[in-house]
């Protein structure tokens, strides 16, 4: 097991010099740079040349690499020129937000698709199957932004059931139960709406292994005992299904984290994915650079932590 | 009485050797009119979308900008769907953007997809060195958060249009496809067809291409359809946050756009709902075809 852990870990830190590689260079094609933005008609041309050396415009870019590589390691990722803060104390704000968006859909996810999935592979083609195999397909087929701007317009605007932007009505004062339940009604209808998206894969995964399940000499043996269908599903069939499921998690999240700059955008939701937005207009490019290479980190985490949880649900995958 | 037994004979064989590729998808989607009508649907759609586009509307009429008129209701002096901000007929840039989109889109599908399918051929065929190598890659990039580098590669690139633009997806989008058809070939190449032209002396290239490509063909065609939904999402996605097509050439994402200023999402819903819905239309439509083909392409799922 640790074996796995392990060299899965190692196999880590070559890609993650790589991705930093790559974004660092990507970083230094962008037009202009975060001082073009200063320059007014009333600024001292030398001045800002000035500011480029002393932010180490003009060394050779391995010397800057290793200057920014050596500094993110500890967590300071430069200042941020249009925020004019550091870099990490930005991020770290947002990311707060982006991260109880993302633990409150992923909670969902688990509470809508595993009744669901469940459902329809217990009563496989009949009409209820039928409606959530629909319901999966759809929310399969359809655009992410199509279906928040819908969301937004039917039960934000037109029912006015939610709150269509922010996380959190300014009147309210911090720390009082009303504020949190404030913060909260903010996030249910974001939640709701990218839950709904994530579902999709768990619910066809559950679906299949419970109909394969239903033919399996186990549940033959479990029938013949005189075991009732229902303590079957509820003890057998469910309990093989779902740890498999278990490994979808670090998908889900990486996947979620990836879609956040879709929710943010639409619902104004001050996030990592709005963050990012915003200063790719305004070529912030140590909060871009910061950014995605946190993105990067946490989809490699991702897939490490879905791996991880495989090679202990399913002890065949543990390959040395 | 020697022809009719010729006949039966021959009706024998015909009855009992396996149908083969497009007999198979042909019964599935006869048995599956949801999907049938889908197909149809969605290819009339784009015909339509084409058609008018290309020589119905005058694209330089629908882009001109007429204050006068705007934020006109759909209906109102001769707009069928209303005008924008600027007074440019909305149905006219629906048609034109469904056309952008849609030839993007192919264009992608079919670029990622050459580089994907050959590439995976290749790997599968040859396996080893090659293999390992490609694989490295291919699963380095995967697990990238493309969407936030695809814009900044499109926030870098200087001169920045459609070709450019088709690139850069394309650039992200051919790994998955080439991973696909990399497990499948991987598997197809260790048959005893293969060795035996290669007994024969036929060259590599040949029996990549002539021997394995014909005998994924009925996974291909899932996987291109699949990628054509994808890629107009991709697109679409794209240019709704802005980073896509610039606005003086309308995609269905940028009329969707228009729905983030909040006062058009509420109050002026023929701006942005009608691309909505002919962007779920489409992708709707295309996916369930792509499943359909898929069904027929697994034997234990057809439904004919």
């Amino acid at each position: 097991m640790w074996k796995t852990v392990i060299r899965r870990i190692l196999i880590m830190i070559p890609q993650l010099f790589i991705l930093s590689l790559l974004i660092f260079i990507l970083a230094k094609q962008m037009p202009g740079d975060p001082f073009t933005g200063l320059i007014t008609p009333e600024t001292d041309p030398n001045r800002i040349e000035e500011l480029r050396i002393k932010a180490g415009f003009y060394d050779p870019w391995y010397v800057q690499y290793y200057n920014w590589i050596t500094n993110a390691a500890q967590g300071d990722f430069g200042q941020s020129y249009t925020h004019e803060k550091p870099v990490a104390s930005i991020i770290g704000d947002r990311a707060e937000k982006t991260f109880a968006l993302a633990l409150f859909s992923v909670i969902l996810v688990y509470l809508i698709a595993i009744p669901l999935g469940v459902i329809a592979g217990r009563y496989h083609d009949t009409f209820v199957d039928k409606t959530i195999v629909l319901y999966s397909f759809i929310s399969f087929a359809i655009p992410a932004f199509v279906l928040y701007l819908i969301f937004v317009f039917v039960f934000g605007y037109r029912l006015m059931w939610f709150p269509t932007s922010g996380t959190v009505d300014v009147s309210l004062d911090p720390g009082t139960w009303e504020y949190y339940w404030n913060k909260f009604y903010h996030l249910l209808l974001p939640g709701i709406s990218y839950a709904i998206l994530g579902t999709t894969g768990i619910i066809q995964y559950l679906r299949t292994e419970i109909i394969d399940a239903k033919t399996m000499d186990y549940v033959k043996t479990a029938r013949s005992k005189g075991i009732p269908m229902k303590k079957v599903y509820s003890r057998h069939i469910f309990r093989n299904s779902l740890l498999p499921i278990a490994a979808f998690l670090g998908f889900t999240i990486t996947g979620l984290l990836g879609g956040s700059i879709f929710i943010e955008s639409v619902f104004a939701y001050p996030g990592m994915g709005k963050l990012f937005i915003d200063s790719i207009l305004s070529r912030d490019y140590s909060v871009i650079t910061a950014l995605v290479m946190l993105y990067g980190f946490l989809a490699l985490l991702g897939s490490l932590l879905s791996d991880i949880i495989l090679s202990i649900v399913d002890p065949r995958i543990r390959i040395d | 009485m020697a022809n009719k037994n010729k006949k039966t004979v021959e009706n024998f064989k015909s009855e009992s050797s396996p149908p083969t590729g497009i007999q198979v998808v042909l019964r599935e989607f006869k048995k599956d009119k949801l999907a049938m009508f889908s197909f149809l649907g969605i290819i009339a759609l784009m015909v339509a979308v084409f058609v008018i586009a290309s020589w119905i509307i005058d694209k330089e009429a629908v882009m001109k900008i007429n204050l006068i008129e705007r934020f006109t209701e759909p209906g109102v002096s001769g707009y069928i769907l209303g005008a924008d901000e600027a007074g440019r007929d909305m149905f006219g840039q629906l048609i034109i953007g469904a056309k952008n989109s849609l030839l993007i889109a192919i264009a992608i599908t079919i670029l990622a997809n050459v580089v994907g399918i050959t590439l995976g051929i290749i790997m599968g065929y040859y396996g080893g060195f090659i293999d390992n190598f490609f694989m490295r890659i291919i699963d380095f990039f995967i697990t990238l958060p493309t969407l936030m580098i695809i814009i900044v590669v499109v926030t870098i690139v200087p001169k920045y249009g459609i070709t450019e633009l088709i690139f850069i997806i394309a650039a992200f989008q051919w790994m998955s496809t080439a991973r696909l058809v990399r497990s499948k070939a991987l598997s197809e190449a260790r048959r005893d067809y293969i060795s035996a032209s290669k007994t024969m002396g036929t060259s590599d290239f040949a029996i990549m291409f002539k021997g394995l490509l014909p005998n994924l063909s009925s996974l291909l065609i899932v996987e291109v359809t699949l990628n054509f939904a994808g890629n107009v999402g991709i697109e679409t996605g794209l240019s709704f946050l802005g980073f896509g097509l610039p606005p003086s050439t309308p995609s269905l994402g940028t009329l969707i756009s228009y729905a983030m200023n909040p006062i058009i999402l509420s109050s002026k819903w023929w701006i942005w709902l009608p691309a909505s819905i002919l962007i779920l239309v489409l992708m709707l439509g295309i996916n369930y075809v792509g499943q359909a083909l898929r069904r027929s392409a697994d034997a234990k799922q057809r439904l004919g």
